[in-house]
């Protein structure tokens, strides 16, 4: 439930009036670049106020490590086989703990000890014989995995997971560039060594998808040089032009930033003054409809082979 | 095919506000107003849970004005001719957290008093700048505003404060608060922390606050309460794999009346056979935080819920998980319901159907109707039966939108099972925002309109938890996003789902829409303007550069004069004729 900007990419050009796009219901995650922050717009909120994660199962004050390694080792004895490694739920059907309504409810083993005695032998969860005090290191150890968990309801981190997204046919992708992106790019000319300077599939594929570098990414630069900016062309009555960069255009302003010399605003009236934009990326995103995902991943599939 | 909604005259909207009620056609006629005839004596005054029931004119008594969710007001002094004279009445500036942090209202009012309540420490929320993001109630001349663990009073006149209310939270998702609802002399806002606050509109003192969800289980509250005669109806929020419910409160007592789970909970439960068993179910979601609209002839309180979780990883959840993303009935005065139509089957993209559905009385193959319709975040519009639930369309409105293949029989949108995340990515339109979001749309019984803001986009949606038992929550996934595809403000004829006209904003969309019979759309552009558009056709007639409007406008009639009110963050802008 939450309220995204959609102008990451396109909406760098006018970060500075883009401000807000209204409210969302929970808060966005923190964007991964400055360029990426202004693309998403002032006033999206961060996690909430005053801190991050204002949850009770994150405000808990830290819990005595040596309990919580206690905890743990009685869980992996006893617990893990059902509820999983992460706490999430295993095979053998043990409930996910981490949203467990008797976990998030449970303050110190209160709630958890008498099922770990046997309160739900009828719903399949066996009894145990743990002290009290082993039940509550081990309800220390799951508080304390929780007080991790980001935001959003999602899962605390775990060991990182290496995926390999490059699962397209490099073959069909080659096919695909020169019959859709050859009259424009080359892979011996511009994107000569693409790959050598986009290492990371996934940069290369966002990138290359997006028609250039910038917007919200996943935290690692793309690198690809510098960013080409909107310009437009600004026709007077009298046939004077002015082109710079775009700074603002809407139904009734447009601002020009010159090359030399101070922004200029033209009042708009409908269509008067001409008003011609430049948007080097508007040819890729107009293809975005007609891409398949099949398309996308064989085109990465062969771009990563332009070292 | 025919635009037929026609319903409401234009000898009716120049006829005075008063005689209309229960003569508009296309208007619920008003209920008997028991409750009030049965209150104490020192109840009397204040908002009559009548008066909402009479269409949208002087004041704005409730979330959307009236009952209808149309956010279109009778008031015409501001037309299409005149609103060029618009110009600004006032600015007030409000100022959230306790006296200490400046409590005291910068608009004027010097002195305000500051009621200080809650559970909390007010470590969390204090010092925060205020965001109006919801809707602001206008009773008497006086303005009722909020945002989280705040509520202000401003005289409607020049927006000087009357009172501040400041509530010490315990913490949670401070996101927004939507507004508040009133019966009488009293206000009910919902904090981030989860409890329902009631005050005394007359002196921001509070009255009681009871719990509406479990703040242990990350419950965040934000609708604005919905009041219908003795009933004050709530909602709240979960990101974290929780049920979602829509309950009813005594307005005097602040005692449970009936409470309305939106997901099975128990074995036998109508829409289990959607789940592929009771926990998933019951970790399903389906959240309640969009005020919804009420029929006084069914007495049917008709919302949409909220995305099913968790929300990107569907593999735990298979099947169409009811009631989720689902336009949904209940009998207001039991918590029954009485029939319901799902707008996403399935959702694997957080993409809510909570928006704020449109009671409409409109004319289809020849026999007049009593619709509802609702535009969804997911990029479709639908409109049914608001009596039976019956489907009459479904239409793509938005422009790019790809999840869907096609329609089942009942008109439910199938989703293609190919653009959830996956892990090389999934090009997905609308990006997770969605098309439209919680600011409202309007119609215009005038001109037969629905009215909408239409944000387009791509995202790439990667999957990074491929477990196979699901991740949690919103995680899961990382999104790329490509850009905005274009933004406007669209006219669907809601009888058809045909697209009447486009507006391209130039530099971004903007939120929430006021439509009144003065045949005008309100509406803020991405690019800071507050701007009025004629409802005809979507020409851009007036516009004030004051910032981007972080609610809905509204409009109401003071001494004579129709104010339009928009606000920028901390800040009104009151505009009238000059």
């Amino acid at each position: 439930m939450r309220f995204k900007i959609g102008l990451a990419v396109a909406g760098t050009f006018l970060a500075a009036s883009i401000a807000v796009r209204l409210g969302a219901q929970a808060p966005p995650a923190p964007p991964a670049t400055p360029a990426a922050a202004a693309g998403q717009g002032a006033g999206r909120g961060g996690r909430g106020r005053g801190g991050p994660a204002t949850f009770p199962a994150q405000q808990r004050a830290a819990a005595d490590p040596a309990i919580v390694a206690r905890g743990k080792g009685i869980y992996e004895i006893n617990c893990r086989a059902c509820h999983g490694p992460d706490l999430r739920g295993g095979d053998q059907g043990g409930p996910n703990l981490l949203r467990s309504q008797v976990v998030l409810g449970d303050q110190d083993g209160e709630l958890i000890a008498p099922i770990v005695h046997g309160a739900r032998a009828d719903k399949g969860m066996p009894a145990f014989t743990l002290s009290d005090d082993d039940v509550k290191a081990v309800a220390t150890y799951i508080h304390d995995v929780l007080r991790s968990a980001r935001g959003q309801g999602a899962p605390p981190p775990g060991p990182p997971v290496v995926l390999n997204i490059v699962v397209g046919n490099a073959q069909a992708g080659q096919a695909y560039f020169q019959s859709k992106c050859s009259a424009c790019h080359s892979a011996t000319g511009d994107l000569a060594g693409l790959a050598s300077r986009i290492p990371d599939p996934v940069d290369l594929q966002n990138t290359w998808v997006a028609g250039g570098q910038g917007g919200r990414g996943r935290g690692r630069g793309a690198g690809a040089g510098a960013e080409t900016p909107v310009t437009a062309t600004v026709t007077l009555p009298s046939g004077q032009t002015v082109e710079g960069r775009l700074v603002r255009i809407d139904d009734f302003i447009v601002t020009i930033d010159p090359p030399n010399g101070l922004e200029r605003t033209f009042e708009r009236h409908g269509d008067l003054p001409k008003v011609e934009v430049h948007d080097p990326r508007a040819p890729h995103r107009d293809l975005l409809p007609t891409y398949t995902d099949k398309d996308i991943h064989d085109v990465t599939a062969y771009l990563v082979t332009l070292k | 095919m025919t635009l037929k909604t026609l319903i409401l005259t234009t000898s009716l909207v120049a006829a005075p506000v008063a005689l209309l009620a229960g003569q508009n056609p296309s208007a619920p006629a008003p209920a008997q107003p028991t409750a009030a005839a049965a209150l104490p004596p020192g109840n009397q005054g204040g908002l009559n849970p009548a008066d909402i029931y009479k269409p949208l004119a002087d004041e704005w008594p409730t979330y959307s004005g009236d009952y209808t969710g149309r956010r279109y007001s009778l008031l015409t002094q501001v037309d299409r001719e005149s609103v060029k004279h618009l110009s600004l009445a006032w600015v007030g500036s409000i100022t959230a957290g306790q006296p200490a942090a400046g409590g005291f209202g910068r608009g004027g009012g010097g002195g305000a008093p500051t009621i200080v309540g809650g559970e909390g420490t007010g470590e969390f929320g204090n010092g925060s700048a205020a965001n109006i993001k919801g809707a602001v109630l206008q009773v008497g001349g006086v303005l009722y505003i909020s945002a989280p663990d705040n509520v202000w009073a401003l005289d409607a006149h020049d927006g000087h404060e009357l009172w501040h209310y400041f509530w010490k939270t315990k913490g949670g998702t401070h996101i927004g608060s939507r507004g508040m609802g009133m019966w009488h002399n009293y206000l009910f806002v919902e904090t981030p922390d989860d409890y329902l606050v009631s005050l005394d509109a007359r002196t921001g003192e509070e009255r009681w606050h009871v719990v509406i969800s479990d703040f242990d289980q990350q419950y965040f509250s934000t609708m604005a309460p919905v009041v219908v005669d003795n009933h004050v109806l709530v909602g709240t929020g979960n990101d974290l794999d929780s049920p979602g419910f829509l309950q009813s409160f005594d307005p005097e007592t602040g005692k449970l009346q009936w409470k309305f789970y939106t997901v099975p909970m128990n074995q036998g439960d109508p829409g289990l056979d959607t789940w592929p068993n009771l926990d998933a179910a019951r970790h399903g979601g389906g959240q309640v935080w969009i005020p919804g609209s009420f029929d006084p002839e069914t007495r049917l309180y008709i919302f949409g819920t909220g995305n099913p979780t968790p929300g990107y990883t569907g593999v735990g959840r298979k099947g169409d998980n009811l009631f989720t993303c689902t336009l949904m009935a209940v009998h207001v005065d039991t918590g029954k319901m009485a029939w319901y139509f799902q707008t996403s089957a399935h959702d694997t993209h957080d993409w809510d159907s909570a928006q704020t559905p449109i009671l409409i009385d409109a004319v289809v193959d020849g026999k007049p109707r009593k619709l509802v319709s609702t535009a969804a975040r997911n990029g479709y519009f639908f409109t049914v039966d608001r009596v039976t639930g019956e489907h009459v369309v479904t239409t793509r409105y938005g422009s790019t939108t790809n999840w869907g293949k096609g329609l089942r029989p009942n008109g439910v949108v199938e989703p293609d099972a190919g653009k959830e995340a996956t892990i090389p990515g999934s090009l997905v339109s609308p990006v997770e925002g969605g098309v439209t979001n919680w600011p409202p749309p309007a119609y215009s019984p005038d001109t037969g309109l629905f009215y909408i803001q239409e944000h387009n986009g791509f995202n790439i949606v990667y999957l990074t938890d491929p477990d196979p038992r699901g991740s949690m929550g919103l995680g899961g996934k990382s999104v790329f996003n490509l850009g905005s595809l274009g933004d406007y403000l669209t006219a669907i004829n809601p009888t058809t789902g045909a697209i009447a006209w486009r507006h391209k904003f130039e530099g971004g969309g903007g939120g929430g829409l006021l439509t009144t019979a003065g045949k005008l759309v309100f509406s803020g552009d991405g690019s800071g303007n507050f701007v009025a558009f004629d409802a005809t056709n979507g020409t851009p007639i007036w516009h004030a550069r004051i910032g981007n409007i972080s609610n809905a406008p509204e409009t109401y009639m003071l001494d004579g004069r129709q104010y339009v009110l928009a606000a920028v963050g901390d800040t009104l802008y009151a505009f009238v004729m000059n």
